[in-house]
């Protein structure tokens, strides 16, 4: 009976082992492998075609990178890029979703509208876009007249040095905020109506309804939208790279791109590296704060 | 009285909120209706930048014949399919398989092997993509279609939502199999499996959205119209002089056209999958 139980188990093992194998073997190869060689490139002066044998050079890479003045940018880009779009795309999702969690003809056409540009890929979205922001004469600008009655504009979004960034926030929200209203909205249908009812008895206006009861019962789903937000909005490239290349003067420039120029244009595979594991590292801490926050959540309820 | 003028002004907000994300996208497609490029720069800051009169095909026929940019749009487009459906029918399977040992089986090291899961979920692939070219190049397969399905296929967040899902099946289908004389590959496919729709919907709508605009590694791992796939394809013609709107905005409009088919049918799909990522947080 013993000898039985045994062989059972080690074929439960066996089995585990080859359902896994294929998963673990191709996570191995492509994403800890990176990951490890990363960091250890990170310490070399590898560059991907040079005449010189590749060398360890401790923390020469990222002592450059701090003296680096496009590296700066592109960092302090790409920070004030997710200081602003995460809480205006969050708010703004927050706000479509409280108008379309309504009942009445019509709604589920809304809710598909302002879902569309999700599923429309970004490098469209930005040929779209670029069309929309041409200067003098493109379509925003015309908008932009009309509604200022001639008296602002014509702007050159895309080159001018103090527009740029923000345009590309603009087109950002444009084509995301679908994503997180609906993340918000299935937050919302998740809040028992039993509790706005007991609040309604109790006289409780609509606005101390949405302090008391919608906000904190939107707790967890704040949380996952601002940090999965603010790790898309680091990972910025796409339109960037379709809209302006990171110019005008490096204004738009991305820690992303500036990786992607550094390590794959540029061939300074070590020093890309060491770019690549402070991006690493900040990802990882924003998710590590998320994660804390939900357990500490977790403990509460 | 009051009610209705409430509605009435809802019903402007709402549709107002709509006009902003309609008339980017119904832009494109008037654009693309008009066959005179000095039409296209006369009219496009006006009422007229929507109205696509007189409308043409011709736009159309060059990018489909591949006159306008050398490549017919269909060749880009069979090669995104190809990479889409690969990296996801593969990736259902891998990845279901190994959340189900996670899940389902007793064996050495599964608490050590989820936790590593959940942890490679944050990696984020932007800051592994210059180490993986290099790998890629050591195989191989640089301009290849390899280089842009293999290293996608095992998915830390699609195994995660396969073992949430798989754990809250109920254990007695397992035993009753397992009493029944069925292998452990059998509970997989036979019974676990075609319970698992619902997720398994939800990864591959993800997933569809995750390959479909890619774009910074087949921007890395291409060099020519073989094996690109429509996102770099699209931005290669955008920044081809002299630009031809007309051209573009065609080749736009039908490189979003696909996606936005299958949500318009599946609506509801694409909202639960969205959803669903985040409440499992």
């Amino acid at each position: 009976m013993h000898v039985i139980k045994r062989n059972t188990q080690i074929w439960e093992e066996l089995a585990a082992w080859c359902f896994l194998g294929p998963a673990v073997v191709l996570l191995l190869v492509f994403v800890v492998a990176p990951f490890v060689m990363s960091v250890i490139l990170s310490f070399t002066n590898h560059r991907l075609v040079s005449p010189l044998p590749t060398k360890f050079i401790g923390f020469t890479n990222y002592s450059r990178l701090f003296q680096d003045v496009s590296f700066w940018q592109a960092f302090k880009n790409t920070g004030l890029f997710a200081a602003i779009v995460v809480p205006m795309q969050s708010g703004l999702a927050l706000l479509l979703a409280l108008l379309v969690n309504r009942r009445f003809s019509g709604i589920y056409f809304f809710r598909g509208i302002y879902f569309m540009p999700v599923v429309i890929p970004m490098v469209v979205v930005s040929v779209v876009w670029y069309f929309l922001l041409m200067y003098p004469e493109g379509l925003l600008n015309a908008v932009v007249r009309v509604i200022s009655l001639g008296k602002a504009g014509p702007y050159d979004w895309l080159r001018s040095p103090s527009l740029a960034l923000p345009t590309i926030i603009l087109v950002s929200i444009w084509q995301g905020v679908g994503f997180q209203m609906t993340v918000y909205l299935a937050g919302l249908q998740n809040i028992p109506h039993e509790l706005y009812e007991a609040a309604r008895i109790d006289g409780a206006s609509a606005w101390q309804q949405f302090l008391h009861i919608t906000l904190p019962g939107l707790r967890n789903t704040h949380i996952f939208v601002l940090v999965t937000t603010t790790i898309l909005a680091f990972k910025l490239f796409t339109q960037v790279e379709v809209l302006t290349q990171g110019g005008p003067l490096g204004t738009t420039n991305t820690l992303v791109r500036y990786i992607y120029v550094v390590g794959y244009r540029e061939l300074r595979v070590g020093y890309a590296s060491a770019a690549s594991v402070i991006f690493i590292v900040i990802v990882l801490v924003i998710s590590l704060i998320q994660r804390l926050l939900l357990r500490e959540e977790r403990e509460v309820t | 009285m009051l009610k209705i003028s409430k509605a009435a002004g809802l019903y402007f907000v709402l549709l107002t909120i709509a006009a902003i994300f309609i008339v980017p996208l119904w832009v494109m497609l008037a654009t693309s209706l008009k066959s005179n490029e000095l039409q296209i720069t006369r009219e496009m800051a006006s009422v007229r930048a929507l109205l696509p009169l007189p409308p043409s095909w011709d736009n159309y026929k060059a990018v489909l014949k591949g006159e306008a940019f050398g490549t017919p749009w269909v060749r880009f487009f069979l090669n995104t399919c190809l990479i889409v459906a690969s990296v996801v029918i593969m990736g259902v399977v891998v990845n279901s398989m190994a959340a189900f040992a996670l899940a389902r089986l007793r064996f050495r090291g599964r608490g050590v092997l989820v936790s590593a899961v959940v942890a490679l979920i944050i990696l984020p692939f932007e800051g592994l993509a210059v180490p993986l070219f290099l790998i890629i190049n050591r195989f191989g397969w640089f301009d290849s279609f390899q280089a842009q399905i293999i290293p996608f296929i095992a998915h830390p967040f699609s195994i995660f939502l396969f073992y949430q899902f798989f754990n809250k099946l109920p254990r007695d289908l397992d035993e009753a199999a397992k009493v029944d004389g069925a292998s452990w590959w059998q509970i997989y496919w036979k019974i676990v499996l075609p319970l698992s729709r619902p997720v398994i919907a939800t990864v591959a709508i993800l997933q569809s959205l995750e390959y479909w605009n890619s774009f910074l590694w087949p921007l890395m791992v291409t060099r020519g119209p073989e094996f690109r796939p429509l996102s770099v394809a699209m931005n290669t013609f955008f920044g081809l002089p002299p630009r031809q709107w007309g051209d573009v905005m065609a080749f736009a409009f039908l490189t979003a056209m696909p996606l936005l088919v299958l949500y318009l049918a599946f609506q509801r799909w694409f909202v639960q999958s969205v959803a669903q990522s985040g409440l499992k947080g």
